[in-house]
């Protein structure tokens, strides 16, 4: 049991870890047409909206929850040591953890239902989206039968994926608890395993810049107001576009 | 002042013929892959019509385009707050039923069905899904259909008019309808550009062409909903936006966009414009009724000297200078004044302008003795007992404009916002020109007549002579004037040599670096 333990909970991990990152940067830099969100609203709409927006917006929330207890466990005990505290925080976990299921489940059935998505799907997407589905229902039945999971998560968990990045990693937590707890954990690296290989890359390009960018965007080819003025020094490198 | 060139165009209406040719040369150039099946970067609409996506005129439905907000202006329905919050699913976006499911016909059953009793046939079959369906749509489906409940009547252009008045325009003979065709305008404001989140849509410096850079594009798709004339589409197969390009391959190798070489009409002209960057904002957000003029007021006189100072000064190149002063577009434009943009009043400041079509319709039914007339015919000819003349002489100066089949409001709804003196103006002088050519071909109206015509709109007779030659003599160079995309420098566009100094031969280009 211990070499798988030892396979699950730190070869795997160290594995998808540098896949990911080999992974998205060789996407980014070389497969940048193949960065995309490949959005199939343009062929079907309706049921996009009851699927697409409760899964992300519950995702998004989600995903900020796990990673708050993984960074400030300390203080997210703190906040857990009310009780009422406590419940709120689990509770709003819970409901948008809920809304992930519904809206995953709508997309799934989506996917598999309309004959125009399913002309724009590919057995990554169908993989993917069982993937997901088992891990959020999974998550779910942890949240409701182990409870408090943002306390412990806190104390037992994050200690174990902080040892990883420490790169000395500790298994005696994670290799004792339950198996649901397990396979949560092994399912959340097989997606960061898989990360560069799916459409789960437009995450990494979630577009904030636009906040701050002017709406206005306009490209020269060259700097010619450089090229043309015989003061400016010559540099061997391409003068910047403006 | 901030001068930059703009590549601009024009499109005489009154010459159009509605053939689709242009369509068709860009299709085969550039639309012919999966995924862009269904897109029409150029289209030909009866207008009449709903055009193509259908009703995309009417802004309450697809939201595109700019809008007053306070001063300054603001997208209707996309933008910062809306596009982000809207980002996993845009409630505006149009989907495929919008616009056509793109199909083909199964021709090969036709040779390979087996023997059986009945003819086979090819049966239609999606290009998305591969299964049968019943075609609802198709490319150019509204086609000449101005009479047609579903389309003319529902053409958003009418919501001005009266209910009497569109009585009057569907009326059986008094039917006309005339062709809009459309390609990307390559806005100086453009909304588009202005609802990427990624910021994969870009004006190009150099010439104003509006492009989508295909690495950067990630599939947001608030540039659908934002561009008011629909004119970006979505790629469902590769997950990117793709729009008109304005052929810049070919106008960098100083040929025309394939859409404009192809036309038959000759109804296309492209040419360079310079025009003030630093008004874009506040001639955007200006009156309603301003638009129009402030937009043409923005162009500048290529012949100014400050504004070649400030051109250069921005390094716009001196061929390019020497085209915009060569440019037809500037002279139908801002010197004679003949042309209007497109639904100014989405406020993305268009740079593609329309002559609009003076209509085969200015002619009044007058009642006239025909007594004389039939008496000269033989005896077994077909009498008329009516005594009406459909008139189609010059006799009336102005009168028959407002007389028109299409009421002015019509004409003004699409190139005016609304204004119908602006249209007014144009088509008067039109037919100045048209009354001029006249007296010199035909004859049978007098020089005074011509004369008077001419001064009543403020056109000189060289003008009107400068008039009538770009508009029906006009060889392919006077059409199109592309300045030179500096061959000698084109392959900088793309790489910079300096980054390859040092390398030889043609393998795989490394860089020739120092190691460490």
């Amino acid at each position: 049991m211990s070499i798988l333990n030892h396979f699950l909970f730190i070869a795997f991990p160290y594995a998808a870890i540098a896949v990911f990152c080999v992974g998205v940067t060789y996407r980014y830099k070389y497969a940048s047409f193949k960065i995309s969100s490949l959005s199939s609203q343009f062929l079907e709409g309706r049921s996009l909206f009851w699927g697409s927006v409760p899964f992300h917006f519950g995702i998004i929330i989600v995903f900020f929850g796990h990673l708050i207890a993984f960074l400030f466990p300390a203080e997210q005990l703190l906040w857990n040591s009310h009780p009422v505290r406590l419940l709120i925080y689990e509770a709003t976990s819970l409901a948008f953890g809920f809304c992930v299921l519904m809206g995953l489940s709508v997309l799934f059935v989506r996917r598999l239902v309309n004959p125009r998505i399913r002309a724009v799907t590919n057995k990554m997407d169908i993989f993917l989206e069982i993937l997901l589905l088992v891990q959020v229902v999974f998550g779910c039945s942890i949240a409701l039968g182990y409870r408090w999971g943002s306390s412990w998560f806190a104390s037992d968990l994050s200690p174990y994926l902080w040892s990883i990045v420490k790169l000395n990693p500790q298994i005696e937590a994670v290799s004792v608890m339950p198996w649901v707890i397990q396979a949560h954990i092994v399912g959340a690296f097989m997606i960061v395993f898989i990360f560069p290989f799916t459409r789960l890359v437009h995450i990494l390009v979630a577009p904030f810049h636009y906040i701050i960018r002017p709406y206005q965007l306009v490209i020269w080819n060259r700097d010619r107001k450089t090229i043309r003025d015989p003061n400016t020094e010559w540099v061997p490198k391409r003068p910047k576009n403006t | 002042m901030n001068v930059r060139s703009q590549v601009s165009m024009l499109f005489h209406l009154d010459k159009c013929i509605g053939c689709h040719t242009c369509s068709v040369a860009c299709k085969n150039i550039w639309t012919d892959r999966k995924g862009s099946e269904y897109m029409w970067w150029n289209n030909v609409e009866t207008k009449p019509g709903t055009g193509y996506p259908g009703k995309w005129e009417d802004q309450e439905i697809y939201k595109g385009g700019w809008q007053k907000k306070g001063d300054g202006i603001e997208l209707k329905g996309a933008g910062k707050k809306r596009g982000l919050v809207n980002i996993f699913h845009n409630p505006n976006m149009p989907n495929i039923d919008d616009y056509y499911e793109p199909f083909t016909y199964k021709y090969l059953d036709l040779i390979e069905s087996p023997e059986g009793h009945d003819q086979p046939t090819a049966r239609p079959v999606s290009l998305i899904t591969g299964k049968p369906i019943d075609i609802k749509m198709g490319p150019n489906w509204d086609d000449d259909l101005s009479g047609s409940p579903d389309y003319a009547r529902n053409d958003p252009n009418l919501k001005e008019l009266s209910p009497a008045e569109q009585e009057a325009m569907f009326q059986l003979e008094r039917m006309a309808f005339y062709y809009l065709p459309r390609i990307c305008n390559h806005c100086l404001n453009p909304a588009c550009v202005a609802a990427c989140p990624s910021g994969a849509i870009y004006k190009r410096g150099e010439d104003g062409v509006v492009l989508i850079n295909q690495d950067v594009c990630r599939a947001w798709r608030m540039c659908v909903t934002a561009c008011p004339y629909k004119k970006t589409y979505y790629n469902w197969h590769t997950g990117k936006s793709e729009k008109c390009i304005l052929c810049y391959p070919r106008i960098e190798a100083g040929l025309a966009p394939a859409c404009m070489h192809s036309c038959v009409g000759r109804i296309r002209y492209l040419g360079v414009m310079l025009y003030d960057a630093d008004r874009i904002h506040e001639v955007a957000s200006c009156d309603e009724s301003a638009l129009v003029k402030q937009q043409i007021d923005m162009i500048m006189d290529p012949f100014d000297s400050e504004v070649i100072a400030s051109a250069k000064a921005n390094g716009v190149t001196d061929s390019t200078i020497k085209a915009a002063q060569y440019s037809p577009t500037y002279k139908f434009v801002k010197e004679w004044n003949l042309a209007l943009p497109l639904h100014p009043e989405y406020r993305t400041l268009p740079m593609l302008f329309y002559v609009p079509p003076l209509l085969p319709v200015m002619a009044s039914m007058r009642e006239i003795n025909q007594d004389d007339q039939k008496e000269k015919l033989s005896s077994v000819s077909k009498k008329w007992d009516d005594n009406w003349l459909y008139d189609t002489s010059t006799e009336e100066l102005w009168g028959s404009i407002e007389q028109a089949r299409f009421p002015l409001k019509y004409l003004a709804s699409l190139f005016s916002a609304g204004d119908e003196e602006k249209v007014k103006d144009r088509l008067k002088k039109m037919m100045a020109v048209r009354i001029y050519r006249r007296w010199k071909t035909v004859g049978d109206v007098t020089e005074e007549k011509a004369k008077h015509a001419l001064r009543d709109v403020g056109l000189s007779t060289k003008m009107a002579d400068d008039i009538y030659y770009l508009t029906a003599l006009a060889k392919f160079e006077d059409r199109f004037v592309i300045p030179p995309a500096h061959r000698e420098e084109a392959v900088e566009l793309l790489e910079f040599t300096g980054d390859h100094k040092g390398e030889v031969g043609f393998g795989p280009s490394k860089s020739v670096q120092r190691g460490s």
